[in-house]
């Protein structure tokens, strides 16, 4: 067993940086940091169409990240779609009349939430529902509503 | 004459199969031997060392500059656009769910399973395989059994040092050369890459990846034709079988994984 010593050391050593490596990737290049908070309280809010939402896109007030969509259901009773979002509890100040509407990153960027702060004193708990929300806008629909109030102004 | 092809067709599907079974075989008889392992470390130990450790140089070298020219290539495409701060989330993406573990396979069936299929070949050729058996020794459990796990142990972690090797060989690249903000880099693949989603799809890839091409190999010297010949061949079919393996298993492990991405 003498002789092998330095050949297991060789192992060990691979091994171990094997396993670094996989730590390396899980704690630099993946967002375990998003999966580790796990306390957090969870609102909701109904939307009239969310564009190009996804679960896990990014909620933002003034810009900070504050929370994840967690889940999007269909409402095929209200027809509007009901997104439920996981807010990190240290966020626990949100007026009870914060606004919600659905915002592009840049120009080609991806959806997030945009929550507007309201005034009221009191907060949004778990569970709770923004009332007032604003739909993605939906570049087509856009176009379609500019090119048509056009030809409007070109009849009269 | 149609009769003749025909035939030849039928002989040709009907060997493949053979093989196909033979190779079924052959790892159903190996598996119950793994257990038995864990009382001899030493064993595996040693395969490691020829399977994992020696095919390390060849492995980081190939994925830093993999991901250096990963990088270089991204980067005139995506400046066009604008669209050099997402260098890092393609870059890793790319690495982490498929380079990594195929180019990794593809080495490590180049590197480590022609030498395995050589080694047991030809101890099969010198008849110490049968003189094994001769001494009441199995040589699935001594000589097989070991370097199966050997290659199952090494193939993931090989995969995971290439990502990491590649990841950082398109940082030095990004920032050193091409002027991406470093932070920018890091931050974007962090809000890109998922956990579950894409590192650990790609840690079970290279997993598969492992099994399949060592398996290969050990058969493909297992099967050998005792001769210099045989050697020979069975050393080219597991590069070539295991090589073409990686790449169709590939596809439909992306496809189950990957595929119905909402």
């Amino acid at each position: 067993m003498r002789q092998s010593r330095a050949l297991e050391i060789w192992v060990g050593a691979f091994v171990a940086a094997g396993l670094a490596a996989l730590l390396m990737l899980a704690m630099k290049v993946s967002n375990i940091t998003s999966y580790a908070q796990g306390d957090g309280y969870r609102i909701s809010a109904a939307f009239e169409n969310i564009g190009g939402l996804t679960v896990r896109a990014p909620v933002r007030i003034a810009g900070v990240r504050i929370g994840r969509v967690s889940d999007i259901q269909y409402d095929s009773e209200s027809f509007q779609a009901v997104v439920t979002m996981r807010i990190d509890s240290r966020y626990d100040f949100l007026p009870a009349d914060t606004s919600a509407s659905i915002l592009t990153d840049g120009l080609l960027g991806e959806n997030y939430i945009g929550l507007e702060p309201g005034g009221e004193e009191e907060t949004l708990g778990d569970g709770d529902r923004i009332e007032i929300t604003q739909s993605a806008l939906v570049l087509e629909k856009l176009i379609g509503q500019f090119l048509f109030s056009r030809s409007q102004g070109d009849d009269q | 004459m149609i009769a003749l092809t025909l035939q030849r067709m039928g002989r040709w599907a009907l060997e493949r199969l053979e093989r196909l079974g033979r190779s079924n075989l052959f790892l159903l008889h190996v598996v119950p031997g793994l257990p038995g392992l864990l009382a001899r470390p030493g064993l595996v130990v040693q395969q490691t060392f020829a399977i994992g450790v020696l095919s390390l140089p060849i492995v980081v070298v190939a994925g830093l500059f993999v991901g250096m020219v990963l990088a270089l290539q991204l980067y005139n495409t995506m400046v066009d656009f604008g669209a050099e701060q997402s260098l890092g989330p393609v870059v890793a993406l790319s690495l982490v769910r498929e380079l990594g573990p195929v180019v990794t396979a593809l080495l490590f069936a180049g590197r480590a399973g022609s030498a395995l299929a050589a080694e047991i070949g030809l101890m099969k050729a010198t008849e110490q395989l049968s003189s094994m058996e001769m001494m009441a020794v199995d040589p699935l459990r001594r000589i097989v059994a070991p370097r199966l796990a050997g290659g199952i142990i090494s193939l993931p972690l090989l995969s995971a040092i290439f990502s990491a090797v590649g990841i950082s060989g398109g940082f030095l690249v990004a920032t050193g050369l091409l002027g991406v903000d470093s932070n920018a880099y890091w931050s974007q693949m962090r809000a890109n890459v998922d956990l579950f989603d894409d590192l650990a799809n790609g840690v079970i890839k290279s997993v598969v990846f492992g099994v399949v091409v060592t398996w290969i190999a050990v058969f493909e010297g297992y099967d050998a034709a005792p001769t210099s010949e045989g050697v020979a061949r069975a050393t080219t079919r597991t590069v070539v079988n295991s090589s073409l393996a990686v790449l169709g298993l590939d596809f439909i492990l992306t496809a189950l994984m990957f595929g119905d991405d909402t």
